[in-house]
C-alpha cells in the first residue's frame, strides 16, 4: 500500500516495485527480474562482487553513510568461525520511514540483498531485525521468506549450488538505541542493548562474536539492482561517490510531504519544490533538519544545498538516515530543541556518564526554558553541555544529541534570546528541580 | 526461583515459539527471550512474574535474565493494560503538524493522563517516540495497527468504534 502519490521526479530503483498488484509476491518478483542478481553472483567470486558494489559507490543507507563495498571487504572470510548476515531493521531515527515501505512492498528484494551477501561471505544464516512496532511486517516478510524457501532461493543448496542459507525475522520491543549497530548485537543475543566497545567492528566481531555484515534494510534493498545493473551503472545515477538513489522520507510544513526516491545529490530546494509542492499555506521556509533527528539543522538560507553524504557533511550536518524535516517560518524551535532533547533523553541506554547526564540535564534545563521559567546562563549552559558531551560517550546517541542542540542554539540563538525576554525565573525555587 | 508450573499458550503461538527456539545458533536460545517475551505479552496482556519464570525455563536462561531486560525495552510492561493501547507519537515530525494539540485532545476527551488507562479497562493511552510514520503524520497506533494522518475528527471515529466495538484492522 502506498501512503502518499508518487512524484514524477523520481528515480525508482528499490521502490520500482511500489504499487504493483502483489508487489510482495514471489511471483511479481520474478516476473520483474528478481533473483537475476543473486544467479549472477553465484558466478562470480567474492572479490568480483565486492569490487562491483565498490564501483556502485553505494553507501550505507542506515545514516553513517559507510561505503557498502568496503564493509563487505572487511569480513574475514577464513576464520574458520560462521559468518552472519544481519539486515537492520530497526527504523527508528525520528523523521525516517522508508525501510517500513521496502518490507511491506518488496520483501524479496531484501531477501535477495542479503543472499548475494551471504553468498559473499559464505555465510549460512541471516536475521532480519524488525523493530517490535512494525509487527505486522513480521507477517509479510515471514511469509515472502516461505516462498522463497518453496523456490529454492533459500534453505538447502540454492539452486544446486551445494550452498545452504537461512533468513530469519527477529523482533525488538521498542528501543531506539538498538539501531545502532552492536547495541542490535546485543539486543539479537536476548541482552539489553547496550553498545558494545568498538573496535572490533562487527565485520570482525559481530553477532554471536562471528563475522558479520550489517547493513541497513535499503542497503540490502539496492544490492539486487547494482549487481543486475553493474555497478558503474548504479553509480552514474548519483554524484561521484555517492552512488545511485535514495528514499527521502519528507515530513513538516510541505504541501505533498511523503517518501521519495531520487538520486543522490538532488537538489534541497528542487525536493521542497518540486517534488513536495513547496511549503503549505504560502508560508516562508525557516528551518531542515535534513537527516534524522539527530542531523544540525540547516538555516534557510543554507538549504541551496545538494543532498548527498559529502555536501551535507561539508555544511556541518549530515545525509544521516534520509527523513527531512520541513519547517515554516511559525515554528517555535525552542519547541522543537526541547522535543528533541526528550527523545534522546528518554532513549539513552544509561551505561555511560556523558549521555546519561548530559540528555537528562539539557531535558530539564530545556523544559524549563520552555516553561517560561529560563535563567540568562541558560543559553551558554545548554551550548556548554552539549560541547562536552559531543565525541565523549560509548557509542553515537551522546552525538546525536548533542549535534541537533548546538545548531539550534548557534542558528536560532534569537529565538532563544527571545524566550529570556518573556521568562520569569521563579525566585527561590530549588534550582532545576522542575522536572 | 522457578515454579513447578508451565503455562501454555495457543497452538499458533507455541508454533511461533518453537521456531524461535531453532532460530539460532546451537546453545544460542538466549537470542529468544525479547521475541518470545513480546509475542507472548501480546497474547497474556503483560509480562507477569510466571511469564518471566516461563520464558527463562524455555529459553534455558535463569529468571534474572528475563526479568532484566523488561525495564530496557518500552514496549513490555509488568502490568496489565487496556485491551487497545492507544499510542500517540508527538516527536518532531509529528510535533510539527499538531501532535502535542492531538495528545491534549485525547487526554481532555478520553479524561486521562498520559500511560492512564479508561475505568473500564478498555482504552490506555500512551504518548510514544517516532513509530516510523513521519511522512504520514500526525501517526498513532492502536495496538500494531498504524493510523496515519489522524485530524481530531479521525481521532472521535476511532475512538467510537473501539468502544462500539466495530473497529477493524485498518492501517490507513
Amino acid at each position: 500500500m502506498l501512503y502518499n502519490e508518487p512524484s514524477p521526479l523520481e528515480v525508482k530503483v528499490v521502490t520500482r516495485r511500489f504499487g504493483m498488484a502483489n508487489s510482495t509476491s514471489i511471483e511479481t518478483y520474478l516476473a520483474t527480474d528478481g533473483y537475476v542478481a543473486i544467479r549472477k553472483a553465484m558466478e562470480m567470486t567474492p572479490e568480483a562482487i565486492i569490487d562491483e558494489l565498490k564501483a556502485s559507490s553505494l553507501r550505507g543507507r542506515g545514516g553513517a553513510g559507510f561505503p557498502t563495498g568496503m564493509k563487505w571487504s572487511f569480513v574475514p572470510r577464513n576464520s574458520g568461525k560462521p559468518s552472519y548476515i544481519i539486515c537492520n531493521s530497526d527504523e527508528s531515527e525520528p523523521g525516517t520511514c522508508k525501510d517500513r515501505l521496502l518490507m511491506e512492498n518488496d520483501p524479496h528484494q531484501l531477501i535477495e540483498g542479503m543472499l548475494i551477501a551471504g553468498k559473499t561471505v559464505s555465510s549460512n544464516k541471516g536475521y532480519i531485525f524488525i523493530r517490535g512496532e512494525y509487527r505486522y511486517l513480521i507477517e509479510i516478510v515471514d511469509r515472502a521468506l516461505a516462498e522463497a524457501y518453496a523456490h529454492g532461493f533459500l534453505g538447502k543448496n540454492i539452486l544446486g549450488s551445494g550452498w545452504d542459507f537461512d533468513i530469519y525475522t527477529h523482533t525488538g520491543a521498542g528501543a531506539y538505541e538498538c539501531g545502532e549497530e552492536s547495541a542490535l548485537l546485543e539486543s539479537l543475543e536476548g541482552k539489553r542493548g547496550i553498545p558494545r566497545l568498538k573496535p572490533p567492528f562487527p565485520a570482525v566481531v559481530g553477532a554471536f562474536q562471528a563475522p558479520t555484515i550489517l547493513n541497513n534494510t535499503e542497503t540490502f534493498s539496492a544490492v539486487p539492482a547494482v549487481l543486475r545493473d553493474g555497478g558503474p551503472a548504479y553509480a552514474a545515477l548519483g554524484t561521484p561517490k555517492n552512488g545511485g538513489t535514495r528514499m527521502f522520507c519528507v515530513s513538516g510544513h510541505v504541501n505533498k510531504p511523503g517518501v521519495y526516491e531520487l538520486p543522490m545529490g538532488f537538489p534541497l530546494m528542487r525536493l521542497i519544490n518540486d517534488v513536495c509542492g513547496g511549503i503549505r499555506n504560502g508560508k516562508k521556509l525557516k528551518a531542515v533538519i535534513p537527516g534524522g533527528s539527530s542531523s544540525p539543522c540547516l538555516k534557510a538560507e543554507e538549504c541551496d544545498i545538494l543532498l548527498d553524504f559529502d555536501s551535507l557533511a561539508k555544511a556541518k550536518s549530515m545525509a544521516g538516515s534520509g527523513g527531512l524535516l520541513i519547517l515554516d517560518e511559525d515554528t517555535d524551535i525552542v519547541a522543537v530543541a526541547l522535543r528533541t532533547i526528550k527523545f534522546y533523553a528518554h532513549e539513552s541506554c544509561g551505561w555511560c556518564i556523558p549521555c546519561r547526564e548530559g540528555t537528562t540535564w539539557l531535558k530539564k534545563i530545556l523544559t524549563r526554558f520552555h516553561d517560561g521559567a529560563g535563567k540568562p546562563g541558560d543559553i551558554p549552559l545548554i551550548e556548554e553541555l552539549s560541547n562536552n558531551m559531543f565525541g565523549r560517550t560509548f557509542c553515537a546517541l551522546g552525538d546525536a544529541a548533542a549535534m541537533p542542540t548546538t545548531a539550534f542554539i548557534t542558528k536560532f540563538r534569537d529565538e532563544f534570546e527571545a524566550y529570556l525576554k518573556k521568562s520569569t525565573p521563579p525566585v527561590d525555587t530549588p534550582e532545576l528541580a522542575v522536572v | 526461583m522457578l515454579t513447578g508450573k508451565s503455562m501454555t499458550f495457543s497452538p499458533a503461538l507455541e508454533e511461533r515459539f518453537a521456531k524461535l527456539l531453532t532460530s539460532y545458533p546451537p546453545g544460542r536460545t538466549r537470542s529468544a527471550v525479547v521475541p518470545m517475551l513480546l509475542y507472548a505479552q501480546d497474547e497474556v496482556g503483560f509480562v507477569s512474574r510466571e511469564l518471566i519464570d516461563e520464558v527463562a525455563k524455555r529459553c534455558s536462561v535463569t529468571p534474572l535474565q528475563v526479568d532484566e531486560v523488561i525495564g530496557y525495552y518500552s514496549m513490555l510492561h509488568r502490568h496489565p493494560i487496556g485491551k487497545y493501547n492507544l499510542q500517540i507519537c508527538t516527536n518532531i515530525s509529528c510535533q510539527a503538524v499538531g501532535a502535542e494539540q492531538l495528545m491534549e485532545y485525547a487526554c481532555r476527551t478520553l479524561d486521562l493522563k498520559n500511560r492512564e488507562t479508561t475505568p473500564d479497562g478498555l482504552i490506555t493511552l500512551e504518548e510514544v517516540e517516532c513509530m516510523g510514520a513521519c511522512a504520514w503524520a500526525p501517526a498513532i497506533q492502536i495496538n500494531y495497527d498504524f493510523h496515519h494522518k489522524v485530524t481530531p475528527e479521525r481521532f472521535d471515529q476511532l475512538m467510537a468504534a473501539l468502544r462500539d466495538g466495530s473497529y477493524e484492522k485498518k492501517a490507513s
